[in-house]
C-alpha cells in the first residue's frame, strides 16, 4: 500500500469521526452557555442544569420513560431470546415462515406505519373489550413488539454460532435437552441477551413516533417532551438536558463494551488452552481460514 | 460421541415434541397480536368513511333491523389517493430524498467502511465502538443537536461569517439541504457496518495479485474491490433507503414547514386532519410500493444465497 493511499484513508476516518461526533459536542458545550441564545457566549454556567431540577414534569416523563424502558426490554428479551432458540434449534414447525417474517419486518418497517397500524389495533380492542386504555400499558406493548426484532437478531446469530457439540456432550452425559441447554449454552449467549437488553432499553426509551401514536391525551414520555419543546428551536434546558441523557448512556454503553470485550478474551483464552491441551499441536483448530495464511501484514 | 446426540437432536426436532411450543407459541402469538393483526385493522379502516366522533371513523360492520350482519366498504379514501396530488407527490419526493441521501452516505462511508477494514485489529476494535457509539445515543437529540450547528446563527454561519467567507448566513435550517444532512449524519453508521462486515472479509491477496498483474489502483478498486463489496453496498443501502423514505423525525424538526416527507404527511394526517381512513390508505399504499418488493427481493436473494 502506498503512502498517499494510507494518508487518504487516515483523512476518510478523521472526517467521518468528526462528523459523527461535532454535533454532539457542539451541544455539550452549548448547554454550559450562560446566554440563550446560540451564537452569543455568555460565559460558563450551570444554570440550565439548575433549572432542569424545578421542572417537575420533565422529571415525572424521565421517570415514566425509565419504568416503561425496564419493562419493555425485559419482556423483550425474554420473547425475543424465545424466538431465537424456535428459530435456530427447531428446523420444521407450523408458523416458522411467519415467525420468520414478523422479528425482521420491524427492523425495517417505518416506525410511522408501525405506530399507526398499533394504535389503530389498540383503538379496535378498547371498542370491543373495553381494553386496553392507552398510556403505560399499550407503549410498553408496543415497544416489546420492535424490541424483540433486535434482540432475535442478535440472540440468534450468537446462538448460530455457539458450539453444540458441547451440549451434545452434556446429554451424552446423561443431561435432560434442557438442563443441557441451562448450563451449557445459555451461558454462551448470555453476553448477546444482556446487549440486546441494553439496546432495546436504549431503543425504547429514545422511542418518538410510536410512542406518540399508541400513548394516548393523557401520557407523555421524555421523548414527547423533549420533541414538543425541541419543535420551536433550540432550548438551553433541553441542551443540559440532552448531555446529561448522552453522559449517562455514553459511559454504560462503553462500560458494557469494555466488560463484554474482557469475558469474551477470559473465554478466547480458557479455549485457547483446552484446546492445547488436548489437540495435538500439528492439527489447526476446526478448518480455519486458508486466505489467513497468505494475509501480508498490512 | 455420535449417536446419542443424533437421537436427542432427533427428539428435539420431531414435529411431535408438545415441549417446544412452549419456546415457539409466547413470541409467535405476540407478535401475531400486536404486529401482523394491526396491519388487518389498518386494511379494514381503509375501506371505512373519516366521522367526527371517537374513534374518528365508521364501522364497516353494521347490523341491519332483522339482525343481518352488513358490510359497507367505501372506497373514498382509496379514490382521495389517486385524485389528491399530494400523495403521489410525496411519495416522490420522499423516494428522491431517500434516494439522494443514500448515495451520498454510500459516498461519505465506504472511505470509511475502507479505512477501519484495513487498521491493525486492536485498533479496528475501537474506531467500531467509535462509530457505533452514536447509534447508542439518543436518535431524535441527534438531529436536534444539528440544529445548533446548522441554525441560521448557528456555529457553521458564526464561523463562516468571522472568517470572511460569507457575508450574509446561509440559510440551511428548514430546507431540503437539512434535510439531507439530518438523514446522512444520522444513518451514517448504518452504512459503514454491513460495509465494513464485507471489505474486512475480502482476502488482501486478491488485491495485491491485481497490482502485481500490472493493474493501476484505481482499476484495481472498479474491477476487484468494488464487485466484492457488492453484499455490503446493498446491505448498507437498505438499511438507509427504506428508514430514510418513512423518517419523520427529521423532516419535522429540520426540514421546511409542510414539507412532502410522505411520514410527516401521514402524521398530519392523522393528528392535524383527524382522518384515519386516509392515513390507512397511505400506510398500505407506503406498504405495498416500498415494503413489499423490497422483502421479495430480500426473500429471492436470500434463496440464492442458500442455494
Amino acid at each position: 500500500m502506498s503512502g498517499g493511499n494510507s494518508a487518504f484513508r487516515v483523512t476518510a476516518l478523521c472526517v467521518g469521526i468528526a462528523v459523527l461526533y461535532l454535533p454532539i459536542l457542539v451541544l455539550i458545550g452549548y448547554s454550559f452557555n450562560a446566554s440563550p441564545l446560540v451564537n452569543v457566549w455568555g460565559g460558563f454556567s450551570t444554570v440550565w442544569y439548575a433549572q432542569l431540577l424545578r421542572h417537575q414534569n420533565l422529571l415525572d416523563s424521565a421517570l415514566l420513560s425509565l419504568e416503561i424502558a425496564f419493562t419493555a426490554s425485559s419482556a423483550a428479551v425474554v420473547l425475543g431470546t424465545l424466538a431465537a432458540i424456535s428459530l435456530v434449534r427447531f428446523s420444521r414447525f407450523p408458523g416458522r415462515f411467519l415467525l420468520t417474517g414478523m422479528v425482521t419486518a420491524p427492523l425495517v418497517m417505518p416506525e410511522v406505519i408501525t405506530g399507526i397500524t398499533q394504535l389503530l389495533l389498540f383503538v379496535s380492542l378498547l371498542q370491543t373489550f373495553s381494553w386496553p386504555h392507552r398510556g403505560f400499558l399499550t407503549i410498553v406493548l408496543a415497544h416489546v413488539t420492535f424490541c424483540i426484532a433486535y434482540v432475535t437478531v442478535t440472540v440468534r446469530s450468537r446462538l448460530q454460532s455457539a458450539d453444540r457439540s458441547l451440549e451434545e456432550a452434556a446429554m451424552d452425559l446423561g443431561a435432560g435437552p434442557t438442563r443441557a441447554f441451562l448450563e451449557i449454552t445459555l451461558p454462551l449467549i448470555l453476553p448477546a441477551i444482556l446487549a440486546s437488553w441494553l439496546l432495546s432499553f436504549t431503543l425504547s426509551l429514545d422511542d418518538l413516533v410510536i410512542s406518540s401514536f399508541v400513548a394516548g391525551p393523557a401520557t407523555n414520555t421524555l421523548p414527547m417532551l423533549i420533541y414538543s419543546k425541541v419543535r420551536l428551536g433550540i432550548s438551553p434546558e433541553i441542551n443540559a438536558l440532552a448531555s446529561i441523557i448522552i453522559a449517562i448512556v455514553g459511559s454504560c454503553v462503553i462500560a458494557a463494551g469494555w466488560l463484554m470485550r474482557r469475558a469474551e478474551q477470559r473465554h478466547e483464552l480458557e479455549m485457547r488452552e483446552a484446546e492445547r491441551a488436548n489437540a495435538p499441536p500439528a492439527v489447526p483448530a476446526g478448518g480455519g481460514r486458508p486466505s489467513l495464511a497468505v494475509r501480508s501484514p498490512s | 460421541m455420535g449417536s446419542g446426540a443424533a437421537i436427542n437432536t432427533h427428539i428435539m426436532n420431531r414435529s411431535g415434541n408438545p415441549w417446544r411450543w412452549l419456546i415457539i407459541l409466547p413470541p409467535l402469538l405476540f407478535l401475531l397480536i400486536f404486529f401482523l393483526v394491526p396491519f388487518l385493522y389498518t386494511l379494514k379502516i381503509s375501506f371505512a368513511d373519516a366521522v367526527i366522533r371517537i374513534p374518528p371513523f365508521t364501522d364497516i360492520f353494521t347490523r341491519t333491523a332483522d339482525h343481518h350482519l352488513r358490510l359497507t366498504l367505501s372506497l373514498d379514501s382509496y379514490r382521495r389517493l389517486f385524485t389528491d396530488h399530494l400523495y403521489a407527490l410525496a411519495y416522490l419526493f420522499s423516494l428522491r430524498l431517500a434516494l439522494c441521501s443514500t448515495l451520498i452516505c454510500l459516498a461519505l462511508g465506504y472511505p470509511i467502511a475502507y479505512a477501519i477494514a484495513r487498521a491493525r485489529r486492536s485498533t479496528q476494535n475501537i474506531l467500531l465502538l467509535v462509530i457505533i457509539l452514536p447509534f447508542w445515543t439518543s436518535f431524535l437529540l441527534r438531529v436536534y443537536a444539528l440544529e445548533a450547528i446548522i441554525a441560521n446563527g448557528g456555529l457553521l454561519n458564526t464561523v463562516l461569517l468571522k472568517l470572511g467567507l460569507i457575508s450574509h448566513p446561509l440559510i440551511i435550517m428548514y430546507t431540503n439541504v437539512a434535510m439531507y444532512i439530518g438523514i446522512v449524519y444520522s444513518y451514517l453508521p448504518f452504512m459503514v457496518l454491513p460495509l465494513f462486515a464485507t471489505l474486512e472479509k475480502l482476502d488482501p491477496a486478491l488485491i495485491e495479485a491485481a497490482a502485481d498483474l500490472g493493474s493501476p489502483p484505481w482499476r484495481v478498486f472498479l474491477d476487484v474491490t468494488l464487485p466484492l463489496s457488492m453484499p455490503g453496498i446493498v446491505a448498507g443501502s437498505m438499511l438507509v433507503f427504506i428508514p430514510a423514505v418513512g423518517e419523520f423525525v427529521i423532516p419535522s424538526l429540520l426540514g421546511a414547514p409542510g414539507n412532502l416527507m410522505i411520514g410527516r404527511v401521514l402524521w398530519d394526517e392523522f393528528f392535524s386532519n383527524h382522518d384515519w381512513p386516509t392515513a390507512s390508505v397511505v400506510a398500505i399504499a407506503f406498504l405495498v410500493l416500498l415494503v413489499g418488493p423490497i422483502a421479495i427481493y430480500q426473500h429471492m436473494s436470500g434463496r440464492h444465497a442458500e442455494a
